[in-house]
Formats: structure tokens, C-alpha cells, sequence
């Protein structure tokens, strides 16, 4: 379909940090790599199902200012995640289908104005090198490709023999018609109320002072500009916890550690392997997509999950 | 042993001491060479803790590791890595003062010691190297140095670590490495992991 013309895309804008990612490297914690991947996993999987490709496919995570970039040969693309404008040669398109990019045409994601990170899948995926089993870029430590830059050339996959990003588990099948995105109708600009993420107790819930894990249900917090794809950072009515140190121990996605300051880091998918502060709380995985569509200075809530304390 | 559930699917194992993480970790690991909890992604052993992360039923786990019997200290079985070792470090003299030696005994002191990878962390590739606990323990310095060269063999607490790319770091410096420790074009891309022991050898400048 594309005839002789080189199944590549090029990068015109690479706007603030976009970076290829697919599912990252699970199983390697134990040497010190990061989880890394994709930081909203519905949206990654949505975006690649509706180009033909495995869910795993790697893609590209833009963040806040969008991308725009020029087909080279004929391609299937998508983009999902955060509410932006897509325009195709200037032209109005619609997030979240498959669209058909013609050679030469320049597909471009305007800033975001509601959530973080705009998914781009493309028919075939995207070729890249891959380390200990993933093309993802983990910017904690450096793994996987650069982020990309203006000029950048990308080299796509075969439509039918998609670089499909093996040997990473995908849970629970996406829903392509209703992803699951508990808390996401409200993860924009905090107009509509607080993003409310559902907790549970972290393995050093009882360094909380006082009513303890209630004692989260209570406060509200706001998403500070330092937060990246390693951690949400929190500011808010500063939690009380046991002073002292705690030797480093091994952290999950969404762990949310209390700092001596009594300020809240919630980890994303780049999160250290370990870390020496009290996790107090995890979040449920469920809402660590709206997690990545949070944007600095909206506003977050917790509520315990029902069941075991 | 205390169990601690980290969120709904990961469970902390806390025990007393890093030789009694030591053999649980190797219990843990010769259990699921033999297929046990399949559903586990990650295990990560740290200074007083193994965390699974991957659980699907944290009680029913947390049973299971109950009913075994794990000795208070590990059987060394890993396989032994020489690591060639120039003791030429700029902390040489702080390590021999806090150990109460001369500068010049620090490096007969530290490759006597017996040495194991009790797990790695920090950086991809970074072993904290377990040798130092009954008396060799070293503390830190005071201010961290913004960069720490690739190879640095540094000590802090009760480990040896190895740097594996240059990064900041407060550990005290007593020699350098030409070992690449990490090399993800390579299988196994860690040239240590959990469980390996290791013997520094003394390599003249």
C-alpha cells in the first residue's frame, strides 16, 4: 500500500517530552530497572488495537504540549489518552480512531487541554531497538531509546508483522469501547472536582500518626509542576507520621511514600526499584491511568478501598 | 517473620536481620524455579525485606512461606565472580580510620572478607555486596560526591557497592573496577545478582 517509499515517520515537533513506549520491563526489578512502559496502559492498548496492532505495540507518550510529525509512507494512526485537538494537514480529526495518514501528510497533537499524555499508535508499530525486552524509554535510569527530538526519524514495523513488544503481561483485556478509567471524567483541569484515587493500605500504613489511613480521606491535594513518569508529587495539608528511618525496601507501582516533611510521592511507572520512606498507601491499580492524566495543580483526593485494612 | 500487604496485589516480608532476607530469598527463589506462585513478576530482596510483587491471594502466601523452614542464615551456593580490584580510592584513609587500620591494610582487610550480593538496587546493575556486618560496618560521608566514576568500588553501611555508570553517591571510595557491571546488550546484562558471592581481587595500580 505504501509502495517503495520508506516506512518511516518524522518527528517536525517533538513538543515537551514525548518518548516510545510499550509495556516495559517487568521482572527485572531485582537488578534495579524500573517497571517503566506506558503510563495510561488502557489508552497504549486502545490506541494499537484500533491500528490492527497487539495491544503491547510501542507507541508514543507525549506529555502536555502534544507532537506533530510527518508520514513518509501511507499509514494506519491513532491517538488516545488526553483531550487534545488532531489536525491532519490542518484539518480537524478525531481522537480515540483509526485514521489514514497519506505519504507527506503532517498529523499534529495540539497541547492537551484536559489530562497529560496523547497516545500515538501507528499501523505496524514502531521499530525500535529494544533493551532487556521492551522499547520503552525509562528516564529514571536511562534504558531505551532518547526522547525524541525535532528531526528525529522513526522507523515503523510491517502492518502485518507488527513489532508486537513480547514478554510483557497486559492484566486485564481493555475494554476498546468503554476503557476502564475510574476517576479519568474528572482528571482535567480540577474544574469538575478533585480526581478521586481509591487507596489501599501500603506496608507501613502504621507510621500514620493520629486516625491514620482515615486521616488521607480527609485532605485534598494538589499536583505539584515536579511531577513526571516517576512520580506524582503532592503538596497539601502536610500528613503526620512516626519520625525516624526505615531501611530501603522494594516499591510497586503506585506506592504512595509520607517524607519527613509530611508531604506525599505517589510513584509511576520510572519509580526506583526501592526506596527508605514509609509507604503508606498503594493506589489501586485501576486508577493509575488517571494517575497519568493528572495534570500540575489539579486536585487529588483518596478513598479506602472497602475490605481488609 | 511479619507480613505486610504493599497494596492489593504485593505482599512485604519483614525480617530481623540481612542473612535471614539472605536464605529467605533463596528459598523464595528456589520455590518458584519449581513453579511455585507463577503469578509473581518481581521479587526484590532489600536490607530487611523481600517484597512479591504479583500476588493474587496475600493470606493464602503468607501461609505458605509460614509453613517453611528457613535457617537463620543462608547456604552459600550462588556462584563466586571475581571482581580484579585496585585499591587506589580517595576514601582509603577515612575507611582506614573508621576501621582503626592502616591505609595501607584496608585492601588485605576488605578481599579477606567473605562477600555475597544480597540484592541490587539505586542504578540497573548496582549489587549492594553484603560483607561488612560485625564490626567492618562503614558510615558514609557527610556530603555525597555529585558524581561517582563508573567502577568505583565504595563502601557504606554493611555493603561493598560497585558503581556501574557514573552517578552522585555518598559512599566512601576505596578503589576502582574495569568490570562492566551492567551491559544490557548482554545475557545476563548485571554481571552480579542476588545471591552471588564475591572475591575482591588485589590489583596493583
Amino acid at each position: 500500500m505504501s509502495g517503495d517509499s520508506p516506512r518511516v515517520i518524522r518527528v517536525r515537533r517533538a513538543g515537551a517530552l514525548t518518548t516510545v513506549q510499550d509495556c516495559g520491563r517487568p521482572g527485572y526489578a531485582h537488578l534495579g530497572v524500573p517497571r517503566s512502559g506506558a503510563l495510561d496502559a488502557p489508552a497504549h492498548h486502545l490506541a494499537n488495537r484500533l491500528v490492527g496492532n497487539p495491544p503491547a505495540a510501542a507507541v508514543l507518550e507525549t506529555t502536555l504540549t502534544g507532537v506533530a510529525l510527518t508520514a513518509e509512507c501511507d499509514v494506519i494512526a491513532a491517538v488516545t489518552g488526553a483531550q487534545a485537538a488532531v489536525r491532519i494537514d490542518g484539518q480537524p480529526a478525531r481522537l480515540g480512531v483509526a485514521t489514514e495518514l497519506r505519504r507527506g501528510q503532517l498529523l499534529e497533537v495540539r497541547s492537551a487541554t484536559s489530562g497529560v499524555r496523547s497516545y500515538l499508535a501507528f499501523s505496524g508499530g514502531l521499530a525500535v531497538p529494544r533493551v532487556l525486552g521492551s522499547a520503552s524509554a525509562d528516564l529514571l535510569s536511562g534504558l531505551g531509546p532518547a526522547r525524541l527530538a525535532d528531526g528525529d526519524v522513526l522507523r515503523l514495523g510491517l502492518p502485518d508483522g507488527p513489532d508486537g513488544g513480547d514478554g510483557c503481561s497486559l492484566g486485564e483485556p481493555p475494554d476498546v469501547a468503554a476503557p476502564a478509567r475510574p476517576g479519568a471524567a474528572s482528571s482535567g483541569d480540577g474544574a469538575t472536582g478533585p480526581v478521586q484515587l481509591v487507596i489501599h493500605p501500603g506496608p507501613r500504613f502504621d507510621w500514620l500518626a493520629g486516625s491514620g489511613l482515615a486521616a488521607l480521606e480527609d485532605g485534598q491535594w494538589t499536583v505539584s509542576p515536579d511531577s513526571n513518569r516517576v512520580a506524582l508529587r503532592l503538596a497539601g495539608q502536610p500528613v503526620r507520621r512516626r519520625r525516624g528511618e526505615l531501611a530501603s525496601e522494594g516499591l510497586v507501582s503506585g506506592a504512595i511514600q509520607a517524607l519527613p516533611d509530611g508531604h506525599l510521592v505517589l510513584f509511576l511507572a520510572d519509580h526506583p526499584t526501592t526506596g527508605g520512606y514509609p509507604v503508606i498507601a498503594v493506589v489501586d491499580p485501576a486508577c493509575l491511568p488517571a494517575c497519568a492524566q493528572a495534570r500540575p495543580g489539579s486536585k487529588i483526593s483518596f478513598r479506602l478501598a472497602p475490605g481488609r485494612t | 517473620m511479619r507480613f505486610r500487604p504493599a497494596g492489593p496485589s504485593a505482599l512485604l516480608v519483614e525480617v530481623d536481620s540481612l542473612p535471614r532476607v539472605r536464605a529467605l530469598h533463596a528459598r523464595i527463589e528456589q520455590e518458584r524455579a519449581r513453579g511455585w506462585a507463577p503469578g509473581l513478576v518481581d521479587v526484590i530482596a532489600a536490607a530487611r525485606t523481600v517484597l512479591l510483587d504479583g500476588v493474587t491471594d496475600q493470606d493464602a502466601l503468607a501461609g505458605e512461606i509460614r509453613s517453611w523452614s528457613v535457617p537463620p542464615h543462608p547456604e552459600a551456593s550462588g556462584p563466586v565472580v571475581e571482581i580484579a580490584c585496585r585499591y587506589d580510592g580517595p576514601d582509603l584513609g577515612e575507611v582506614a580510620r573508621q576501621w582503626g587500620v592502616p591505609p595501607d591494610r584496608v585492601a588485605a582487610v576488605h578481599s579477606e572478607l567473605t562477600h555475597e550480593v544480597a540484592f541490587c538496587g539505586f542504578a540497573p546493575g548496582f549489587p549492594y555486596i553484603a560483607g561488612l556486618g560485625g564490626g567492618r560496618e562503614v558510615s558514609r560521608r557527610d556530603r555525597p560526591r555529585a558524581a561517582v566514576p563508573a567502577g568505583s568500588v565504595a563502601l557504606g553501611d554493611e555493603y561493598t557497592g560497585i558503581y556501574p555508570r557514573t552517578s552522585p553517591g555518598g559512599w566512601q571510595i576505596i578503589g576502582h573496577t574495569d568490570a562492566v557491571m551492567w551491559d544490557p546488550a548482554r545475557d545476563p546484562a548485571a554481571l552480579l545478582r542476588p545471591g552471588d558471592r564475591v572475591r575482591f581481587v588485589t590489583v596493583t595500580p
